[in-house]
């Protein structure tokens, strides 16, 4: 019963456009991007180099960023919330309830996903083609430009998992955006608040419209990368 | 390479100030308040008004009153807007807040499952409901995070003449959520809570709750508000902070929240003007 109006709600809030409900939509798609963006520009070099140099330490740090990708959402948001916060050492920046705190948490929990699943691939590529590469006088981080380039759909694959991760998660974006209806709202804390108001099919159906939303972006991913294959051969 | 990198950035760039994210509002304030003003409805129906009149968008961050308060000490916040006198007094005694001002109250009702084990549907004397809940060992979800409910709650037992962090057993729950989650869960365990009238009135998934204790004079319920000290946190937008604290004490500002209403039900009772509130 629950699910039936949950769907009817879900429909009824993708056929109405209703621009309070497509103010929550692109805010949470702007931000989630956004995180994932920034992420990709830092932690694909960052992986990439992490990959190839040999430092003391190195293992220690491999662990660390792995381990990172689970670090709790609301511990991040903590950590940034206290960050931000007017008596904390970035409060000047005013960021704290804004839609820029949310995409700095985001990409906090982006960055590891990033970083660690490109020191993978990089790293494979780079003994498989060691050899060739070193012929061709791509040696230490000259090299990175085309291993990106050659691992290029396992990292595309590694982009949507922290897509994934960023557009789910609650925790952070909650503390340091404050849900601020029509400024810091976005899907997973109107889906939080619907539920504590105690309107569970509205809460349900944002879910589902979430889910689509995750569906399409994914969907399209993978006809990029299927076009990009058929051309780059 | 060059060119798929200046790609990303370009795309990071019209990403970061695309729309909406960009276009930051001239005049804006930050009001920290809880969860019944939000969950209730009543800043959907005060903000446009106050808008509308000043120009100024109240962004409001809803927590529960403890956590209200700490938002406005850090100066997270330029107006702080909650229900539990002895802590907002105690948040201007430090020099957090600049003058407390009284807004209005609303009654907090006890809810509890249409079974009730407790026997006490009807009643108007909270503190007897509260002793027969105690001795049945009746399921009570507690909101059990600081929030002004939670204080209420914690002061109603000791008025009903039981220490509850003693004789606490597994039938009080304390799940430290919001109102809305308090109720959600009472629905689910058939238990006593206590809520406010405003948020009651607007949950929408009440399944087997009903009111069980009302109109008792000790249920009622004082909202203040304070504007932050610009003297601790200079950083605070004291004019216009100071603007819609005065709207919500004005005649205007007093008849909106009584035009606030849930199926003809009115929610909030502003008494601005009424002494010692």
């Amino acid at each position: 019963m629950e699910f039936g109006a949950a769907i009817s709600a879900a429909l009824g809030l993708m056929m109405s456009l209703d621009p309070g409900f497509l103010g929550i939509v692109s805010l949470a798609v702007r931000v989630t991007l956004s995180a994932v963006l920034l992420a990709a520009v830092i932690g694909l070099p960052l992986g990439a180099m992490i990959a190839l140099a040999r430092f003391p330490g190195r293992t220690f740090v491999i662990i660390l960023i792995n381990a990172l990708m689970g670090l709790p959402p609301v511990v991040a948001g903590l950590g940034l919330f206290l960050l931000l916060s007017r008596t904390g050492p970035l409060g000047p920046l005013g960021w704290l309830f804004t839609p820029a705190a949310m995409i700095a948490a985001q990409t906090v929990l982006v960055l590891p996903i990033v970083v660690a699943l490109t020191r993978q691939v990089v790293e494979d590529l780079w003994l498989e083609y060691r050899e060739h590469l070193t012929s061709m006088g791509l040696t230490g981080f000259r090299a990175i430009p085309t291993l990106l380039w050659d691992g290029r759909f396992s990292l595309a694959t590694a982009l949507l998992a922290g897509f994934g991760r960023a557009s789910a998660e609650v925790g952070a974006v909650l503390i340091v955006g404050g849900n601020i209806a029509g400024y810091t709202r976005t899907m997973t804390t109107a889906i939080a608040l619907e539920t504590s108001k105690g309107d569970l099919p509205l809460a349900l159906g944002l879910g589902m419209v979430l889910l689509v939303l995750t569906l399409a972006i994914n969907a399209v991913a993978y006809g990029a990368s299927r076009i990009g294959a058929r051309f780059a051969g | 390479m060059l060119t798929r990198r200046s790609l990303l950035t370009a795309g990071l760039l019209l990403t970061l100030a695309g729309p909406g994210l960009a276009q930051t509002p001239e005049r804006f304030i930050v009001v920290s308040s809880t969860t019944s003003t939000q969950d209730s409805g009543l800043f959907g129906h005060l903000l446009p008004l106050f808008k509308a009149k000043t120009g100024i968008e109240v962004r409001v961050v809803s927590q529960g009153t403890g956590q209200a308060l700490d938002t406005g000490r850090r100066g997270d916040a330029d107006v702080v807007f909650v229900h539990a006198r002895a802590q907002e007094e105690k948040f201007v005694g430090e020099g957090f807040g600049v003058e407390r001002k009284p807004v209005m109250y609303n009654d907090f009702v006890l809810i509890g499952p249409k079974s009730d084990p407790a026997g006490i549907r009807g009643s108007k004397d909270i503190a007897t409901a509260l002793k027969a809940i105690q001795e049945k060992q009746a399921a009570f979800v507690s909101r059990g995070d600081r929030s002004g409910t939670h204080s209420a709650e914690l002061g109603l037992w000791k008025l009903a003449g039981i220490e509850i962090e003693k004789t606490k057993g597994t039938w009080y729950r304390e799940i430290g959520q919001g109102m809305g989650a308090a109720l959600n869960t009472a629905g689910a365990m058939s238990a006593y809570v206590l809520a406010d009238r405003g948020t009651w009135l607007s949950f929408r998934n009440r399944g087997d709750l009903e009111i069980t204790v009302e109109g008792d004079r000790r249920l009622f319920n004082q909202y203040g508000v304070m504007l932050v000290n610009p003297a601790k946190h200079p950083h605070v937008k004291q004019a216009d902070g100071q603007a819609f604290v005065d709207w919500l004490v004005s005649t205007e500002g007093q008849k909106a929240i009584s035009e606030y209403k849930i199926g003809g039900e009115q929610l909030f009772f502003p008494n601005a003007a009424q002494p010692g509130a």
